[in-house]
């Protein structure tokens, strides 16, 4: 199978959530996945525009999108942000043909893009193409005895009819992965429940309540940390200050720790 | 040539508002043929209906055209209009001016146009019709309800008091449905199985009921007033003519570990057993998945301690073949997978039910004998929080129904308000989207609810149901009266899960050619005019397969369809349809092309002498049994030769009409 991709970083991945990029990239070369970022990518937009004649900030992600379509690749992104934005915006450029008309005529491509491109988040990729199966074939350190918690949160996960991602009340893709790489996941029921996103910049108050009550709920369902491959869950409940803090870590993270690989990419 | 008249009709503003039907009438008067054509308000109405006959009368009319609704709806009344002005009413034809014309137009610039064509159209066909007659077949003077719930009992006993035979065939081991795993109803609290018991009784003793537990339909064939069904018995392995009802056998089992279906799940049973303990008949049978002796070949105790020898681990299933005249389908409902409802934990806790889970707990039968109890300690809740439409009014269609379930509402007041009688120190919260409660006595139920028994009602929806540490369940809902997000420490969390058709009404609606919709509920051949009749003639529905409903208006439907079922069997001959196939012999090749697409194998084939231009030879020719023929026309297509024919819609008519159609 082939197993090269378009790669989207996208912004935070630049910047706070340097580890998350690093180790998704390293892990994927380990695993027999080429990542090829796009050149001259743009930020996403960041979150999904809800105006229904909203074209303005969907641009971007056409670009990217039509980029791995012009290179026959998926598209691959490991940020859910960037995931849930890139599949929506796809999802409008297929069936609805406002969008799609008005940003082709913006977009001026050298064909009109028509939400030709697969979108894949990395997750899938383990699972569908690389194999849950060759993970724990090349896991060298395995997370024995670790009851990691997934978090989910929304973004990831809904809407469910567009993102096609799992279950969004019962989502259970990241428990297989920390199973495959030796970990003990502990299903709590919190896990898919919103951390508070953009509302921590104007309101922490009322993210640190949200977050509390996922924590709490992890503690005593058994977990000991967290995985999460959202930068701005991951935000939130680092930003967490009150009783039941986790630990909390990208799933890359783990995936490297497993396969026994640095930041530099070499194999310990 | 045909004397031909065209009736064109407004159906009051229906259709005269965006057809202008004076002008349909004054085209049809240069059709061929057509030597009168008027317009009139209603021409299913009595004047309507004398002034047709009337002219058929005066203008000596061979043949008519009414533009009107659509044949479903009226090409009956008019057939009956013609026959009575001594015209063969298969010389009438309908131009359906209304359902695919006036009402998808919006203006007389379309509508007008398509309806002169469409009146041209049955023109050119009704100037080819040839008069054909009804034949006549036998009645069989016999019932066959499928589904022994409320539905089918209050069917069969009211069919059986008429003086018909009546047979009941069950799939599960007793009669009784639902209805008979209910504690008490509303809106009268009376005790669900006081009052069932007694009906399942009279059908066991009825003289003209034969009941087929542990049975079900396997095969259909025929036609109304004349069904073949085949119906498997399954083996029971314990003889139902030898069995006294003892129950030895059941204290004796050793597997006492199946999951009891009666009680949904949550307690177990024996191996050989009844479901329940009024079961009719009073007969257990063998689970051969949970019975030693069956997986092993030991134990055997049930056999040994039989009085009467009736176990006999040899019993095989049995095929009976019955002759039948009329069909009731009764197959009722399940609740919903609660599976895919994650985020009420359902899957996670023993002590989040759902309502007929519940049903069981409060019932003196049930696993836990009617003491509100956790399932998983024990203890009994002292807060509880009910979640409505779960599933119900659901725009997720790969979970949840997008109708109302009817039911909940009514039974969550009767759960809360017993609860609340047995136990008043229980806090009950009840989570709705509407309260809705039309029925007699039915809103005055729900206020007693509220107002005397302080159930606390919340109007909003549950987001999410999380388990804690100390064995609790916190409800995470929002009140959207007060706007602000509630959370509350339940100890038993129940869930109103919508209600279903049992799935096997798809294989069911296969052999009996029934219509069911997205929801797998059975189509009415008429939403309002013909509720109980299903669109194949002799077949009739009663309960909840037909759409969610409650206990009186079930039985109040049992017996719309029993009085049809007795006006049906009450007849000696029925007339039957003459729009049936028929093949000319001369150009037939006997290739076989008819035979192999007709569904209802009413092709035969024989061989006959046919002259052919002064040849006379031996030649393979099909045949036609009308008697089976539907009148699909699917013959008529797959001959290569032209040789197949429907009756009333010739190849020669249809292409009449397309050639109408396409030469304007």
């Amino acid at each position: 199978m082939d197993l090269t991709y378009s790669y989207f970083p996208g912004c935070t991945l630049k910047t706070k959530a340097r580890d998350l990029d690093v180790y998704t990239r390293k892990t994927a070369a380990a695993l027999g996945a080429d990542l090829v970022e796009i050149e001259n990518w743009q930020c996403c937009g960041g979150v999904y525009p809800l105006g229904s004649d909203e074209v303005g900030n969907k641009l971007s992600s056409v670009r990217a999108l039509n980029d791995a379509k012009e290179h026959g690749r998926d598209l691959v992104t490991v940020c859910s942000g960037c995931f849930h934005v890139l599949k929506r915006v796809n999802d409008d450029m297929k069936n609805v043909p406002d969008i799609r008309d008005r940003a082709n005529r913006y977009a001026q491509l050298a064909e009109p893009y028509q939400g030709e491109t697969r979108v894949l988040h990395y997750l899938e990729v383990l699972r569908d193409a690389v194999g849950f199966d060759t993970i724990r074939k090349k896991t060298l350190h395995p997370l024995t005895g670790h009851r990691i918690g997934a978090y989910y949160g929304c973004l990831l996960l809904r809407p469910s009819a567009i993102l096609e991602f799992d279950d969004p009340e019962d989502p259970s893709v990241i428990e297989e992965f920390l199973e495959a790489v030796g970990a003990t996941p502990v299903k709590y029921q919190m896990r898919n429940e919103c951390c508070g996103g953009y509302r921590s910049l104007e309101e922490p108050a009322f993210t640190n309540r949200l977050v509390g009550k996922i924590f709490a709920d992890a503690k005593a369902s058994g977990c000991q940390e967290l995985v999460t491959a959202c930068p701005l869950c991951f935000y939130n409940l680092q930003k967490y200050d009150g009783p039941d803090k986790l630990r909390v870590r990208y799933i890359s993270e783990v995936l490297a720790q497993a396969l026994g690989i640095d930041e530099r990419g070499e194999v310990r | 040539m045909q004397r031909i008249g065209v009736f064109v009709c407004h159906c009051g503003s229906n259709i005269a508002a965006t057809v202008d039907v004076a002008a349909v009438a004054e085209a049809a008067k240069n059709q061929p043929g057509v030597v009168f054509a008027t317009d009139y308000t209603y021409m299913c109405s009595e004047n309507g209906q004398n002034l047709i006959a009337d002219t058929i009368r005066e203008y000596g009319l061979t043949a008519v055209v009414v533009c009107s609704c659509s044949p479903r709806m009226h090409e009956a009344t008019f057939r009956k209009v013609a026959q009575k002005a001594g015209l063969n009413p298969y010389m009438v034809e309908i131009a359906n001016i209304r359902e695919q014309c006036s009402w998808v137009h919006k203006d007389k610039e379309i509508g007008t146009p398509k309806a002169i064509s469409l009146m041209k159209t049955a023109v050119a066909k009704v100037n080819l019709n040839v008069p054909l007659q009804e034949g006549e077949s036998a009645v069989t003077k016999r019932a066959l309800i499928i589904g022994g719930g409320i539905a089918g009992i209050q069917t069969a006993l009211d069919i059986a008091d008429a003086g018909y035979k009546v047979d009941i065939v069950e799939k599960s081991p007793s009669i009784g449905g639902r209805m008979s795993q209910l504690d008490k109803t509303f809106p009268t609290l009376d005790c669900s199985s006081c009052i069932l018991t007694p009906k399942m009784t009279e059908v066991a003793q009825h003289e003209n009921i034969t009941l087929y537990t542990y049975s079900e339909v396997e095969n259909v064939s025929g036609f109304v007033g004349d069904f073949t069904v085949e119906i498997r018995r399954k083996a029971r392995y314990v003889h139902e003519d030898i069995c006294t009802g003892c129950g030895l056998c059941m204290t004796k089992c050793p597997s006492k570990k199946a999951k009891n279906e009666f009680n949904r799940g949550l307690n177990t049973r024996t191996a050989i057993y009844t479901p329940f303990a009024q079961a009719i008949p009073n007969v257990p049978v063998i689970d051969t998945e949970a019975c030693i002796h069956f997986r092993t070949g030991k134990c055997g105790l049930c056999a040994k301690n039989c009085a009467v020898q009736a176990i006999d681990y040899e019993q095989k299933d049995e095929i009976i073949t019955q002759k039948y005249g009329a069909i009731v389908v009764a197959t009722g409902f399940d609740l919903i997978d609660l599976k895919p409802f994650g985020e009420y934990a359902y899957n996670l806790s023993p002590d989040v039910v759902s309502s007929l889970e519940l049903e069981r707990i409060l019932n003196a039968a049930g696993p836990t004998s009617g003491h509100l109890q956790r399932m998983s300690d024990h203890r009994q809740p002292k807060e509880m929080v009910f979640i409505q439409c779960v599933g119900s009014r659901c725009e997720d269609d790969r979970r949840g129904k997008p109708y109302c379930s009817k039911i909940c509402c009514m039974y969550t007041a009767k759960q809360a308000m017993l609860i609340k009688d047995h136990y008043p120190d229980v806090n009950i919260h009840v989570f709705y989207i509407d309260v809705r409660t039309p029925g007699k006595a039915f809103d005055e139920f729900y206020r007693r609810a509220v107002e005397d028994y302080g159930v606390d009602y919340i109007k909003g929806q549950v987001g999410k149901v999380t388990p804690q540490a100390d064995g609790t369940l916190l409800v995470h809902g929002v009140d959207l009266l007060d706007q602000k997000v509630v959370e509350i420490n339940a100890d038993m969390v129940v869930l109103a899960a919508a209600v279903e058709p049992n799935p096997d009404i798809r294989k069911l609606a296969t052999m009996l050619t029934l219509s069911i919709d997205n929801n797998n509920f059975l189509n009415e051949a008429h939403p309002k005019l013909r509720p109980v009749e299903a669109a194949t003639a002799g077949v009739f529905m009663s309960g909840v397969v037909q759409g969610p409903r409650d206990i009186p208006e079930t039985v109040a439907q049992a017996g719309a369809a029993a009085i049809k079922v007795v006006g049906l069997l009450a007849k000696d001959k029925l007339k039957t349809n003459p729009c049936v196939a028929y093949v000319d012999e001369l150009y037939c090749n006997g290739c076989s092309a008819c035979q192999n697409v007709c569904p209802y194998g009413a092709i035969s084939y024989t061989q006959k002498e046919i002259r052919d231009h002064g040849v006379r030879e031996m030649r393979r020719v099909a045949q036609v049994n009308p008697a089976l023929c539907k009148g699909c026309g699917a013959c008529s297509v797959a001959c290569p030769s032209g040789a197949m024919n429907l009756k009333g819609f010739s190849n020669r008519q249809i292409m009449a009409e397309v050639d109408t159609i396409l030469c304007q």
